[in-house]
């Protein structure tokens, strides 16, 4: 699936804003960007599988805050960084 | 950090941690002239970044972004190129359903930025210390590539006391910091959180003891507790490694290990106009009677400034009996910023001892004569949140 990143993760995807990755579930894809790009998953995913708190996923335009939620080869994740200030 | 109390072999540096990266100087043999190269890891949170002593090469530095998790990014060639831990500081996850108590040994912490970096011991080649917000303690055994956390501190029920239960603390979340490996025992080691205390520990970190006998604390009830104390800084002075010196919101003290267990309040003898509150502390090289303090502000708000906005450095000479005031160059009044706890450092120079500090206005200054007469060597750079200095093989 199509997986749109925000500028914070460029440094992981070598400055792609759009990557590939698959998965069933978002917490798939989440591993599967690991896999691809090591390191990305911890910098938007703490270690009690919590979304960070200034980190927003959106899976198909929804953004999502249960990582189990099941996801389609059609959908478009985005993994951004929230407005968080001005 | 440099050998102490030898005489510099290689490339003077500083190695300064800011809220935008991190910087390298790198100093002449003279340290009058400083070439600085960076911001590394642009953007992000040091708070801070260190060389290791027993190869002269490795850098690590930990890093927070603004909307992503911390890490810690490691660099052999002066910070050209940098890789990320495989596997930074973290917490054990917490089994789905599961609360956290005091006897649980996972609470369900996450780490919100990694702190405070020490280099293991000088036989323990690879080994480094990290100290984290909320108050953490991480061993890394591979030269900073991957971190474990420490069980016999982050999980130990008495964990749950000493913190609070892991409670914010300061304003900047609870920091575990002030990590010092013995010298003479790879296994003998202190460490200080704000707020919770000072601790130590005789096997590697299996099992710790309070070390806060003597020590104010006037935020709460009862005012020398058993732990709970707020150290900011804590060092063991590298010219005798049984003395103790810390920096702490009630106060300076110093504590003669081999002799007692009370710290003794030697802040008592800083002039009572400016009060012995502050940050950071700095052991000499080799005189276990000298060390530096930067007094900051502590009368009501805490605004985290200077006293009446005229920054200086205090030394004293006698181990706290005396104090004098070094302010030679530094800003005469106006100047309404002070220095953070890990943002000051001294080389190895025995004579015409180097130190530096780094401002929260984000200008570094430094001395070649012991604090006497100061120049600032960077400005405009942003908040400084630590200065290391570092010889560079």
């Amino acid at each position: 699936m199509k997986v749109h990143v925000g500028s914070v993760l460029y440094g992981y995807t070598g400055g792609r804003a759009e990557v590939e990755a698959s998965g069933a579930t978002v917490a798939a894809v989440l591993d599967d960007l690991e896999r691809r790009y090591p390191g990305l998953r911890f910098r938007v995913i703490d270690e009690q599988g919590r979304i960070r708190p200034h980190m927003r996923v959106f899976a198909g335009g929804t953004v999502v805050s249960d990582l189990r939620a099941r996801v389609g080869e059609k959908d478009e994740l985005h993994v951004l960084g929230a407005l968080s200030g001005g | 950090m440099a050998k102490k109390g030898t005489k510099s072999t290689g490339t003077r540096a500083l190695l300064v941690g800011t809220a935008k990266g991190g910087f390298l100087l790198e100093g002449d043999a003279a340290r009058r002239k400083w070439r600085i190269a960076g911001p590394f890891q642009f953007g992000q949170k040091v708070h801070d970044f260190r060389c290791d002593p027993r190869d002269r090469k490795t850098l690590l530095l930990c890093a927070t972004g603004g909307h992503l998790g911390p890490t810690i990014y490691r660099s052999t060639n002066r910070g050209k190129s940098w890789s990320e831990a495989k596997a930074p500081p973290r917490f054990g996850t917490l089994a789905k359903g599961k609360k956290s108590t005091r006897a649980t040994g996972s609470r369900g912490l996450t780490v919100e930025k990694n702190f405070f970096l020490s280099p293991g011991h000088a036989a323990d080649r690879g080994a480094w210390y990290c100290g984290t917000s909320p108050s953490g303690f991480f061993r890394s055994s591979d030269g900073g590539a991957s971190w474990k956390g420490v069980a016999g501190f982050n999980e130990r029920p008495e964990w749950w006391d000493w913190t609070r239960g892991g409670s914010p603390g300061s304003p900047e979340g609870a920091l575990l910091h002030s990590i010092q490996v013995d010298p003479r025992d790879r296994e003998h080691l202190f460490l200080s959180m704000s707020s919770g205390g000072t601790f130590e520990s005789f096997d590697a970190g299996a099992h710790w003891k309070p070390l806060n006998k003597g020590v104010l604390a006037d935020f709460q009830p009862e005012k020398y507790p058993v732990f709970g104390q707020d150290p900011h800084c804590m060092v063991q002075h590298p010219g005798d490694l049984d003395r103790l010196y810390q920096q702490n919101h009630c106060g300076i003290y110093r504590l003669d290990r081999a002799r007692t267990d009370v710290w003794d309040r030697i802040g008592d003898n800083m002039p009572r106009a400016v009060g012995d509150i502050g940050f950071p502390v700095v052991p000499h090289p080799s005189d276990p009677d000298t060390v530096w303090v930067f007094p900051m502000d502590g009368t009501k708000l805490w605004p985290r400034t200077s006293p009446d906005a005229r920054p200086a450095v205090y030394r004293t000479q006698t181990g706290g009996r005396r104090w004098e005031r070094l302010d030679g160059g530094l800003p005469r009044a106006n100047a309404w910023w002070t220095v953070y706890r890990q943002a000051m450092d001294a080389d190895g120079d025995e004579r015409g001892t180097g130190l530096y500090f780094g401002t929260t206005s984000g200008s570094l200054w430094g001395s070649r004569d012991g604090g006497e007469g100061w120049t600032c060597i960077a400005d405009h750079l942003p908040r400084i949140f630590s200065v290391r200095f570092a010889e560079l093989a």
